[in-house]
């Protein structure tokens, strides 16, 4: 969740209630069971990590839903390397989700791309795994794991396809609708 | 890249169908060189005119535009005559619906290429029998394409596909009809070739299928988006795939 806040603020600083507001419309009846404090909490790690700056907005200085969180160079880098990392075998389906939706409103990085290097980073270790697959001999034990882990990198290509399929028309549409 | 090395090699290609307005780019200024030994596989949905790139790569049929070499030739201003006995000699095909002669047993459907290239009868029979032992069907050679499974007819397209040696086998959807089981049993024979260096170019929707391949092209509307190869292996190796190093 930290890696998708920092992204989300590399589009413009902001409000705590306004990011949970677009991790909400992001993630849908999946944003739901996010309580109203965690993105708070969230934000005061950050800043402790000195990825993120607080700013008390003009006006009204002991409101804390007045601070605003801006992206300090050491959040500008993380968020730069997390958009290029690619996670598995603990796919994180909201995260690289939000990846996709951050990358678009800040416009920093093509989220077809960002789907292209997931696939072939999967395609690699899809390659590897079921090689292992073939070599084993039929009825083996080692078989059927290594065939689950092959059913589940293909599960994994056929969101990509759809990921892909939804972000290459979406270029005006930003937080993916 | 020793330009010898190149087994197939296509500059600028291009194929449309239909006419005026509903004239479409199949292939669209396609530049590609499969060396010696690769195994490529081509990706993308369907329409995306895979396998007109296919067709084109085997001279069965003929590009718009452009050129496509085989074995350091220009094929593609070749003569029909020619570029059947170039066909029949240089490239081995395997299609998803296995076009066997159904009238034909297993061991007659692998031989026929062999006797059409001008080889004897007991020459053509000696190597079928080898290659239907090599794609595991030794004991099915006198039955009918009836008479076999799916997987099976489709082991007997490839041990036809490999009868004349060929430079290269081109695949079209190989395990686009066949069930699992049936699937691994071709991705085995595609890995034994792949490791006895036969060069491949095979075209599929099936990500089990590209993976088996060094190097995946990725092929929308008519062009290639995207380049992989896949030959590099986990630093963590197999089990930091799954999760075990952590």
């Amino acid at each position: 969740m930290q890696d998708a806040v920092l992204a989300m603020l590399a589009k413009e600083p902001s409000h705590g209630y306004h990011l949970r507001a677009r991790l909400r419309q992001c993630l849908g009846p999946l944003g739901e069971s996010m309580n109203s404090g965690q993105i708070y909490v969230t934000l005061t790690r950050l800043e402790k990590a000195g990825l993120v700056v607080c700013e008390r907005a003009d006006g009204l200085p002991e409101r804390p839903e007045r601070k605003v969180y801006a992206l300090t160079p050491a959040g500008q880098r993380r968020v730069a390397a997390w958009l290029t990392e690619v996670g598995w075998p603990k796919p994180d389906l909201a995260e690289f989700h939000l990846k996709l939706a951050a990358a678009a409103a800040a416009r920093l990085a093509d989220p077809v791309e960002l789907v292209a290097a997931q696939r072939r980073e999967l395609l690699r270790r899809l390659r590897e795994v079921q090689q292992a697959a073939l070599a084993e001999p039929a009825g083996s034990g080692a078989g059927l794991l290594l065939e689950g882990v092959v059913l589940r990198l293909r599960a994994d290509l056929r969101w990509l396809d759809a990921c892909e399929r939804a972000w290459s028309g979406a270029d005006d549409e930003v937080e993916g609708g | 890249m020793n330009v010898s090395d190149v087994v197939v090699r296509a500059r600028g290609l291009v194929k449309t169908h239909g006419q005026g307005q509903s004239r479409v780019r199949a292939v669209d200024e396609v530049d590609l060189e499969v060396p010696q030994g690769q195994t490529l596989t081509v990706m993308g949905p369907s329409g995306c005119g895979k396998s007109t790139l296919l067709h084109l790569l085997g001279g069965l049929e003929r590009p718009t535009g452009g050129e496509v070499w085989v074995a350091g030739r220009r094929v593609d201003t070749l003569s029909e005559r020619a570029l059947a006995r170039m066909r029949r000699r240089s490239v081995g095909f395997v299609f998803q619906a296995f076009h066997l002669v159904e009238e034909l047993s297993a061991a007659e459907n692998v031989e026929l290429p062999a006797l059409l290239a001008g080889r004897s009868r007991r020459q053509a029979r000696r190597c079928a029998n080898l290659l239907l032992e090599r794609v595991g069907l030794a004991d099915r050679a006198r039955h009918l394409p009836s008479q076999l499974s799916g997987g099976q007819r489709q082991r007997v397209a490839i041990a036809r596909a490999l009868a004349n040696e060929p430079l290269v086998v081109l695949a079209d959807e190989p395990t686009g009809n066949l069930d699992t089981a049936a699937t691994l049993d071709v991705l085995r024979i595609f890995e034994e070739l792949r490791s006895a260096g036969q060069t491949l170019v095979i075209v599929t929707h099936d990500e089990r299928v590209a993976a088996t391949a060094d190097r995946l092209v990725s092929m929308r509307d008519g062009m290639f988006v995207d380049d992989t190869r896949l030959a590099a292996s986990h630093p963590r190796g197999l089990g930091g795939l799954i999760g075990l190093g952590d």
